[in-house]
């Protein structure tokens, strides 16, 4: 499957909806949208990771290029993501320990509005 | 079961067929169900290293995986021709180092977290990096 991506603002956050495999081929345009997201001014992304089929280092390295983009701005960049085999990568690499995690959409924008 | 052997450019596109491949063999071999996905991602990790580097270093040249059943054991080893000298330790995270391009650290990490046997082989001709997982000794296709 390829790489799907949307995106729409609820308040102060904007959530980016992926679909699919986030690998070397296509990485590249999940990049591209947090970059161009980044530019325009929004600052608190929550990435929707769960429809996400198959992640690597290079997904990985695309969130933490994101997070370092908000966090230039005094953002932030979430995740939802509850897929065992997804929260497994950022277990080996101790990234859990660097990005917020929830288990949805609902808990995340909760959690984010206390910590306005 | 005979070796597969697959040669594949050096670009991004094939790295998700190198990865259905070598699921679709670890399958046919005996590979536990609940394996499969640490084969995908081990060996979708080890080709994208290779695709980087083979893109930095000799995009021309192909890489090559080979798939074996070896003694109930199923082997994967992916074979590269750019110049690798040392294997990059793993470091704390520390986000101000992090890099959002492909960080080749991070994938063999992976790569050790993953594979029940790993065995990385850095050369100036090349990195070799073989990886095996339990296999049914009657897997479906011997």
């Amino acid at each position: 499957m390829d790489l799907k991506l949307d995106h729409h603002n609820e308040d102060r956050l904007t959530i980016v909806e992926v679909e699919g495999e986030i690998d070397v081929y296509t990485a590249p345009r999940l990049r591209e949208l947090l970059i161009d997201l980044v530019n325009k001014g929004n600052f608190h992304l929550l990435v929707n990771m769960e429809k996400v089929d198959f992640l690597d280092s290079t997904g990985l390295g695309v969130l933490v290029g994101g997070l370092k983009r908000v966090r230039a701005h005094d953002g932030s960049l979430e995740l939802v993501c509850t897929q065992e085999r997804i929260l497994k990568i950022f277990r080996i690499t101790g990234l859990t320990k660097v990005f917020g995690i929830y288990a949805s959409v609902d808990e995340a924008k909760e959690a984010h509005g206390k910590d306005k | 079961m005979a070796t597969v052997e697959l040669t594949f450019s050096a670009l991004p596109a094939h790295v998700r067929t190198a990865r259905l491949v070598a699921t679709a063999i670890a399958r046919r071999t005996g590979v536990e169900e609940s394996l499969l996905d640490e084969v995908r991602l081990a060996v979708g990790e080890a080709c994208s290293r290779a695709v980087e580097a083979h893109r930095a270093h000799c995009p021309g040249e192909p890489i090559r995986i080979e798939l074996r059943d070896d003694s109930g054991r199923f082997e994967v080893t992916v074979s590269d021709q750019a110049p690798s000298d040392e294997i990059q330790q793993e470091q704390p995270v520390d986000l101000g180092t992090l890099s959002d391009s492909f960080m080749s650290g991070f994938g063999i990490a992976v790569i050790a977290g993953l594979a029940d046997d790993v065995e990385v082989f850095p050369s100036p001709k090349g990195m070799r990096i073989r990886m095996s997982w339990p296999a049914s000794l009657n897997g479906r296709a011997s």
